[in-house]
C-alpha cells in the first residue's frame, strides 16, 4: 500500500477532479482483467486500509502468497466461493483529473448481456488482448460489441507484455491487427497500450520495459480522452417524464414539463413540436431545478415551460420544431437478447421508449447476427439468451424514434415481457454497424455464446 | 504517473461539460422523477441519516415548486440517536411530508421479534420494514445506499426488483441498460431505487457543502461519553451499553454514519466544519463502513446476507 506524504496535497488532488468518465471493461478471466481492475484501483489509491486488509486476509486464508487483487471486486458470496464474477459491479474512483465510474463485467458467464449492460451507459471500453494470443475470436465479439452500442472510445489492452519479453514487434502485429478490423465495424477511436497489468507496466505507471512506446498508459488516457461535448449538430430531445402542476396560492398556474434533456441543446423562446401529437408551442421558460435558465443541454435534468397550454404528458417528447423524427409503428432495430427465455416472432411484447411504454408485437426476425465473423444466419425464427439479431417490430402506438446511430439516448428500447416484466432484449434502432459490409449468409455452426 | 498529459489532445474543459456533481444530481432527478411516473405509492426511506437527508434534498429540487409526491418511512429501532429523531421530526414538519414509522421496539414488546445476544439492532430492522412495506402498498421504495459503501452494493441495480418477501437474488436481477430503468412488478412485488448508486461518500460530502444543506450535528466533532467495543467508540446511554468490564471516557469524537447507536461507531476528530469534514474523509485511510459499522463485521458476506432478506 503507497502511503499518502501528504493528506493536503492528497485532498486538493481528490476535490480539484470536476469531470466524471463512465468506462467499461472487457475480458476474459485469463486475459487479467480482473488483475487490471485491481491495479487500476489499487495504483490510484482507490483500494483503502481495511479493503486491502480484507483481501490480504482472504487471500492468506485461501493459501495465497500474495495479496489476490480480484478479489477486490468480488462482492458476492458464490463469487468468491467460485472464482468467478457473476455480475456486472459498478466501481468508483477518483484522480486529480478526473472521477471515474467503471462498469465491471464479467468475462465469460452469460457474456454478451453483460458487456451490452456494461457498454450501454460507457464512453468508453478497454478491451483485453493476451499478447501471447493476440486477436482471437473473443476480440472480435468484444470489438463487435462496443461497435454496436456505439461506444465513442475503444482502448486496446494488449497485456502480459512481460511474457513477450516486452517485445514492440508483438504489441505492433496485434495492434495493427485489431484496429483494421475495429475501424471496419466504424469504431470511431481505438487507442492500444501495451500492459502488463501483473507487473504494473504502463497501467497507472509508465513502463520502464518499454521505452519503444510513446504513449498514454491506460490511467493517463482514461484522464484525458475527450468526452464528446459538441452538441452542435445534435438533434435536440426532450421525453416528458412527468408533469409538475403544483396548484397552490403561490403557484396557481404552474405547469411545467419535467425531464431530462436526451440530447442537443434547449432555449428559451424556440419553437418546439410534442411528439407524437405534433402540436407547436414556443418555450416559455427553463426551470434548471428551481432555478430559471435561458438555455439548458444534456444530460441536464429540467423542466419546461411553455408559451401554450396544450395536452402534454408521459411518453411524449419535445423536439425543435425544424427538427423533428419521423414518428412510426414499424421499428427495425438490432436487439440483445437478455433474458433466458426466446424471443418469437409473434410475440407480443412491450417496448419502453424513453419514458414511453407501449404495446408491441414481434414482426419478424430477419437474421441472426455471427459475432466471430459478421455473418447474418438468416431467419432464425426466434433469439436466445445473448443472441443479437435483426428485429421488425409493430408498435400499437406511433414513437418518435432516432436511429441509434444519430442518439443513443432516444434510439435504444427495451422489450419487456407483459407477463411477468422481464426485461427480454436491448434495441438499437437502424443500422447495426457504422460502416461493416455483412458477409454472405452462412452456416453458423460454432455460434457458442 | 508522468508530466506529459497532452497526448491524446482535447480539452474536458467544454462548455457543455457537466460537474461530475451536476451529472450526478441530474441523473438522481431522473430516477426520482421516473418513479414519480411510473409507480402508485413510492415512499423514501429517511432516517436522518446524510444519504436520506441528500435523498430528500434532490426529491425537493426534482419537483418544485411542486411538493414532493413521495411520503417517508423510517424504520425506527428505539436505539436512534435523539439529535437524529429531533432532525428527522422539524424537517418532515418543515416540508409538511408525511412520516410512516415502524417500530422495532414495538416489535420486541409484541414478542415478535427477539433482542440479540449483543444488543445489535440493525439486523432487527428487516421484519418491520418488510411489514410496513406490505401494510401500506408501497410500490417503490427510495433508499440512500450507494455502490461505493459495500461490495455486495456495488452489485446493486439502481431498481432492484423485490419479491412479495423483500427478498434479493443477486443472482437474478434484471440488466439495466442505457437510462431505461425497469419498474414492472407484480401485485405484492415492490422495486428498492437507489438514486444515489453512482455517489461516492466524499461526493455526497461535496454536495451538501454545494448545497448548504443542514445536518444533524453528531456528524461534526463534539464531546460525548463513549466506550470501547471492537475497536470502535460506541456511545454510552439506555440501549445497554457499556458491560460491566467496559469503561466509559469522554471524548471529541464525530460520527462518519448514522444508524443504530448499538452499531455505530463514532470516530476521533476535530472536524467541526464541512470544510474539515471533507478534508478528514478525502485523507482517511478507511472506508466509511468499515470504520464505523459492527454489523458489517459480523462475516465477510453479513451486507449480502441481510440485503438477500430484504434489508437496504
Amino acid at each position: 500500500m503507497t502511503s499518502t506524504a501528504d493528506p493536503a496535497g492528497q485532498l486538493a488532488e481528490q476535490l480539484s477532479a470536476t469531470t466524471l468518465l463512465r468506462f467499461a471493461t472487457a475480458g476474459s478471466v485469463d486475459d487479467g482483467k480482473s488483475t487490471l481492475v485491481g491495479r487500476l484501483l489499487h495504483d490510484s489509491k482507490s483500494v483503502l486500509a481495511d479493503q486491502l486488509e480484507a483481501v490480504e486476509h482472504a487471500s492468506r486464508s485461501r493459501g495465497q502468497e500474495a495479496p489476490d487483487l480480484a478479489l477486490l471486486t468480488d462482492g458476492l458470496r458464490a463469487e468468491r466461493e467460485q472464482g468467478i464474477t457473476i455480475d456486472v459491479a459498478y466501481r468508483y474512483f477518483a484522480t486529480p483529473r478526473r472521477r471515474f465510474i467503471l462498469a465491471d463485467t464479467p468475462g465469460h458467464v452469460q457474456y454478451t448481456r453483460n458487456m451490452v449492460t456494461g457498454a450501454s451507459t460507457a464512453e468508453l471500453t478497454v478491451i483485453l488482448v493476451d499478447a501471447r494470443n493476440g486477436v482471437v475470436e473473443q476480440t472480435r465479439r468484444h470489438a463487435a460489441i462496443a461497435a454496436l452500442l456505439r461506444v465513442p472510445h475503444v482502448v486496446l489492452a494488449v497485456n502480459k507484455m512481460d511474457l513477450v519479453g516486452y517485445e514492440e514487434s508483438s504489441f505492433a502485429s496485434i495492434a495493427e491487427e485489431f484496429t483494421a478490423y475495429a475501424s471496419e465495424l466504424g469504431v470511431p477511436e481505438i487507442t492500444a497500450i501495451p500492459i502488463s497489468a501483473l507487473a504494473g507496466d504502463n497501467v497507472v505507471d509508465a513502463s520502464a520495459n518499454m521505452d519503444w512506446y510513446g504513449g498514454p498508459t491506460v490511467l493517463e488516457h482514461l484522464e484525458t480522452v475527450p468526452v464528446s461535448h459538441d452538441l452542435t449538430g445534435c438533434h435536440a430531445r426532450f421525453p416528458v417524464q412527468y408533469v409538475i402542476r403544483p396548484q397552490t396560492a403561490e403557484h396557481p398556474d404552474y405547469r411545467g414539463y419535467a425531464g431530462q434533456i436526451a440530447a442537443g441543446t434547449f432555449r428559451v423562446g424556440e419553437s418546439v413540436t410534442v411528439l407524437p401529437s405534433g402540436r407547436t408551442s414556443k418555450i416559455a421558460g427553463i426551470d434548471l431545478l428551481g432555478s430559471p435558465v435561458d438555455v439548458a443541454w444534456t444530460p441536464q435534468s429540467v423542466t419546461l415551460l411553455l408559451r401554450d397550454d396544450i395536452d402534454i404528458s408521459r411518453g411524449d417528447i419535445v423536439v425543435p420544431s425544424g427538427d423533428a423524427p419521423a414518428t412510426t409503428q414499424d421499428v427495425d432495430a438490432t436487439v440483445c437478447h437478455v433474458a433466458d427465455t426466446p424471443l418469437t416472432v409473434g410475440q407480443r411484447v412491450l417496448l419502453k421508449h424513453t419514458t414511453r411504454t407501449v404495446k408491441a408485437i414481434v414482426k419478424d426476425i430477419p437474421s441472426r447476427l455471427t459475432l466471430d465473423d459478421l455473418s447474418q444466419h438468416p431467419a432464425p425464427g426466434r433469439l436466445e439468451a445473448n443472441d443479437i439479431g435483426r428485429v421488425r417490430v409493430r408498435t400499437a402506438e406511433p414513437l418518435a424514434l432516432d436511429a441509434y446511430a444519430d442518439s443513443r439516448r432516444t434510439g435504444s428500447f427495451l422489450l419487456i415481457d407483459p407477463a411477468d416484466g422481464t426485461t427480454l432484449a436491448a434495441g438499437m434502432a437502424g443500422e447495426a454497424f457504422a460502416a461493416a459490409e455483412t458477409g454472405p449468409a452462412q452456416d453458423d455452426e460454432g455460434w457458442d455464446f | 504517473m508522468t508530466t506529459s498529459i497532452d497526448v491524446v489532445g482535447g480539452s474536458t474543459d467544454s462548455p457543455y461539460a457537466l460537474t461530475h456533481l451536476d451529472a450526478l444530481e441530474s441523473e438522481a432527478v431522473h430516477i426520482f422523477r421516473e418513479v414519480a411516473g411510473e409507480f402508485e405509492r413510492p415512499v423514501i426511506l429517511f432516517s436522518g441519516g446524510k444519504d436520506s437527508i441528500v435523498m430528500l434534498h434532490l426529491a425537493l429540487k426534482a419537483f418544485a415548486p411542486a411538493a414532493v409526491p413521495f411520503s417517508l418511512l423510517h424504520v425506527d429501532t428505539g436505539h436512534n440517536f435523539p439529535e437524529v429523531i429531533e432532525y428527522r421530526d422539524s424537517t418532515v414538519s418543515q416540508h409538511n411530508l408525511r412520516l410512516h414509522v415502524a417500530s422495532v421496539q414495538e416489535y420486541i414488546d409484541a414478542g415478535t421479534l427477539r433482542e440479540r445476544p449483543d444488543g445489535t439492532r440493525n439486523p432487527l430492522q428487516t421484519v418491520p420494514l418488510t411489514e410496513a412495506i406490505q401494510q401500506h402498498r408501497f410500490d417503490a421504495v427510495f433508499g440512500g445506499g450507494r455502490r461505493d459503501e459495500e461490495k455486495a452494493r456495488a452489485k446493486e441495480r439502481v431498481f432492484s426488483l423485490r419479491d412479495e418477501f423483500s427478498q434479493w437474488d443477486p443472482r437474478r436481477q434484471r440488466p439495466e441498460l442505457w437510462q431505461l430503468y425497469n419498474g414492472r412488478h407484480a401485485p405484492g412485488e415492490h422495486v428498492r431505487v437507489f438514486p444515489l448508486s453512482n455517489w461516492t461518500e466524499l461526493d455526497v460530502w461535496q454536495y451538501i457543502q454545494r448545497e448548504k444543506i443542514e445536518l444533524p450535528q453528531i456528524y461534526f466533532a463534539h464531546e460525548r461519553e463513549v466506550f470501547a467495543r471492537d475497536g470502535m467508540w460506541l456511545t454510552a446511554g439506555d440501549w445497554g451499553g457499556p458491560k460491566d468490564d467496559e469503561s466509559v471516557e469522554t471524548r471529541l469524537i464525530r460520527y462518519r454514519t448514522v444508524g443504530d447507536m448499538s452499531c455505530t461507531g463514532a470516530v476521533d476528530s476535530d472536524a467541526t466544519t464541512l470544510d474539515a469534514v471533507i478534508a478528514e474523509i478525502a485523507a482517511s485511510r478507511l472506508t466509511e463502513r468499515g470504520a464505523t459499522r459492527a454489523d458489517d463485521k459480523l462475516s465477510e458476506a453479513a451486507m449480502e446476507d441481510r440485503k438477500r432478506e430484504g434489508y437496504f
